[in-house]
């Protein structure tokens, strides 16, 4: 706790022990009635417990006037407060009001200053990826620098317990990282020599030197830390609303005051009946306490703030309170479908109607294609996990969008699509399976395909599953895959509706005709995995990156970007909004019903100071700690 | 050009406040306060000394409260 707020502590406690204490001396002095001298006399120790805990916001009420600014709420209490005393001196000798205004103001201000100060150190204890330092070899010597002054392409020593300080590749060493700050994902990722690293990681085991690829304010960590600390500077409706409210809330609360002290006893005068100033004047001074909008103005942006920092610790970066809104009111995603739903990566997954052994038919291939840059062949090399020796290889054919024609260790191999083997005049098994074939036969004679698939994501169906129980009408998927293989996608996965064969301006157009076909008030998201479907992120009414780490230009159209690829974030992002939004809304309603009420109340004499107080400090201290749970999401 | 400089502010009023001043200074053609991080980021119109203007900018915010404070 600061020191300041120490002090504060102290001037509430004397000041509280001296209006308690005042409160049960006079019993053994009260004469017949209330007598002006008692009274007098009587305020001597309320006026010492006031001042001390009023002093400064008396002080600020004065230099605020006389700079002008006169309706804030310091004059508000201030003049509150001393309206109650004057009430007690003139009528009845009941102090202990006027000392509780300033009293539970100022415990409500403290809490106030607490609270925030809290949830600023969770957050940045959240946001705690920012590296301090960065090791670098001087002279056969570590020397500790600041990061921003590492230039691209520096050797820099990461050691275990240190963070990864700038975006780089591994030259030496191999070590586990943990990418949980970034990504909320628990399990370490393993990197040796040639992998590419992301700053902000920690380094859990081993030496790691790295080169770096670029400089530290282009690295992933600054780019976050940007993104997260100008989130709040896109403002939601909601809070815009406020301030809008506020500004014309507290003039005209006070106005409102001034005529009930003035209007009731005027016309009753007019009436020829007794005008009860003392009556009118107390209520008016309700209206004042009440008044005060600081649950709203404070709760709101703190509540965003708090969601924003929450989501971010499980690697969903939400660019804006505004669109923490949209997210929340989310009732179609549409999603493309390769690299979001499905790994992006082709990988062989079976072989069928083979004579020979699979690894001999994959090797066959894998050495025809060895000359091919294509990701089949890629594919097949990779499956086939072995060196390839070249020399075994010779007399390469290839037949554009057909194939490849080699000799393999003296055979004559043919691997390649349909089209190849009707030109061959070898006849051939289609698959019934989806996916890409390739087709191999061996001096003439068929020998199987090989089927090659992009793999859908473990987690996609569950996705899938999750968005609907979320609340989403509708998912969406996008592909420009040929048909067969996009329906059987979208059956697996349980889709709603699926549009393929697309090209870029294909989804443009899709997404286009769904946000002028659905209510206005329902908002579309799309998800991609950013690298071709910038259009469609900033179209769509929330864009959705994943797996956008170290992508910038991701970062830089979605406005929503998932660190990791996993599509159960999207359902976790929505939930997090939702829950985020729900407590905005419920602070609102309940902040300005009670006020709404009390200020109902109070006109009509029904409450008393301590009812007002409460309406005032009572609600700030509930609001903020209801905008407090915006920080926590459950894990998984 | 764009600087961020540190702030002291009380209140969410006080900081919409303090921006709304800042915003109002000859020289800055944006600024935002984010109360949260007591973060206060300027952008500056083109050719304008950041630190005249910041200099501004302080006597503006003082004017309106003792308490608000920018470190330049």
């Amino acid at each position: 706790m600061e020191k300041e707020d120490k002090v504060m502590i102290g001037r509430i406690a004397v000041s509280f022990i001296l209006t308690v204490a005042a409160a049960f001396l006079p019993e053994a002095w009260k004469g017949e009635g209330v007598s002006l001298e008692y009274r007098i006399f009587h305020l001597l120790p309320y006026l010492a417990a006031y001042l001390i805990v009023s002093w400064d916001i008396l002080l600020k009420a004065v230099k605020n006037i006389r700079k002008g600014q006169v309706l804030d709420e310091n004059f508000l209490m201030a003049v509150a407060s001393l309206g109650a005393f004057g009430l007690g001196i003139y009528q009845n000798g009941d102090y202990a009001e006027a000392v509780a205004v300033m009293l539970f103001y100022q415990v409500g201000e403290l809490f106030e200053d607490y609270a925030v100060g809290k949830s600023r150190r969770n957050i940045s204890e959240l946001m705690d990826i920012r590296p301090d330092y960065a090791n670098v070899e001087q002279d056969g010597k570590l020397v500790q620098v600041d990061p921003d002054e590492v230039a691209i392409g520096t050797q820099i020593i990461v050691q275990p317990g240190e963070k990864v300080p700038i975006d780089g590749r591994v030259v030496e060493g191999r070590s586990n990282l943990d990418t949980a700050a970034l990504t909320g994902e628990s399990l370490p990722r393993e990197v040796g020599a040639g992998d590419e690293v992301i700053s902000g990681c920690i380094n859990l085991n081993g030496v790691l030197t790295i080169e770096t690829t670029k400089e530290f304010g282009e690295s992933t960590v600054s780019k976050i830390l940007e993104l997260v600390e100008d989130a709040s500077s896109r403002k939601a409706k909601s809070e815009v609303f406020i301030t809008k409210f506020a500004r014309v809330y507290t003039p005209a609360v006070c106005s409102a005051a001034l005529a009930l002290f003035l209007l009731p006893p005027l016309v009753r005068l007019a009436m020829g009946e007794a005008p009860l100033w003392h009556m009118w004047l107390y209520r008016s001074l309700l209206f004042l306490v009440v008044s005060c909008p600081c649950a709203l103005v404070l709760s709101i942006p703190l509540s965003f703030f708090a969601g924003i920092g929450g989501a971010s610790r499980q690697g969903i970066l939400i660019k804006g309170s505004n669109y923490m809104e949209t997210l929340a009111h989310t009732a179609y995603v549409v999603m493309d479908k390769t690299g979001t739903l499905t790994q992006g990566v082709f990988e062989v997954s079976a072989v069928h109607h083979n004579k020979l052994e699979e690894k001999k038919v994959l090797e066959m291939a894998a050495l025809a294609e060895c000359a091919s840059s294509h990701p089949i062949s890629k594919s097949l090399q990779r499956a086939y996990g072995k060196p390839i020796d070249r020399n075994r290889v010779t007399d390469i054919q290839e037949y554009g969008g057909k194939g490849v024609v080699a000799q393999v260790d003296g055979h004559t191999v043919a691997a390649g699509n349909a089209k190849l083997m009707d030109m061959l005049h070898i006849p051939y098994v289609n698959c019934h399976m989806v996916g890409t074939l390739v087709h191999v036969a061996i001096d003439g004679a068929y020998h199987g395909h090989i089927l090659i698939a992009d793999r859908i994501k473990t987690h996609s169906q569950e996705a899938v599953q999750a968005l609907k129980a979320n609340g989403v009408k509708k998912v969406i998927m996008l592909t420009g895959d040929e048909k067969r293989t996009a329906e059987a996608v979208a059956k697996e996965l349980a889709i709603d509706e699926v549009h393929s064969e697309l090209l870029p301006q294909g989804k443009v157009e899709q997404v286009e005709a769904l946000i002028r076909r659905k209510d206005p008030k329902e908002k579309v998201a799309f998800v991609g995995d950013g690298i071709n479907d910038a259009p469609v992120l900033s179209l769509a009414d929330i864009g959705i990156a994943m797996g956008a780490l170290g992508s910038d230009a991701a970062i830089e159209a979605a406005d929503v970007v998932l660190m990791d690829d996993d599509p159960l974030k999207i359902s976790k992002a929505i939930r997090i909004a939702r829950k985020c939004v729900g407590i905005v809304y419920q602070n609102i309603v309940f902040a300005i019903g009670i006020k709404g009420i009390s200020l109902v109340l109070g006109a009509l004499g029904f409450i008393n100071m301590w009812f007002a107080i409460f309406a005032d400090t009572g609600v700030l201290i509930l609001c903020v700690l209801n905008s407090m749970r915006c920080l926590f999401n459950k894990k998984g | 050009m764009k600087k961020s400089y540190k702030v002291d502010v009380d209140c969410a009023n006080c900081a919409a406040k303090m921006e709304a001043a800042v915003k109002a200074t000859p020289g800055v053609q944006d600024a935002v306060l984010n109360f949260m991080l007591l973060k206060l980021k300027v952008t500056f119109e083109e050719g304008a000394d950041p630190q005249e203007v910041m200099g501004r900018c302080q006597a503006a915010v003082a004017k309106l409260d003792d308490d608000f404070k920018i470190y330049c």
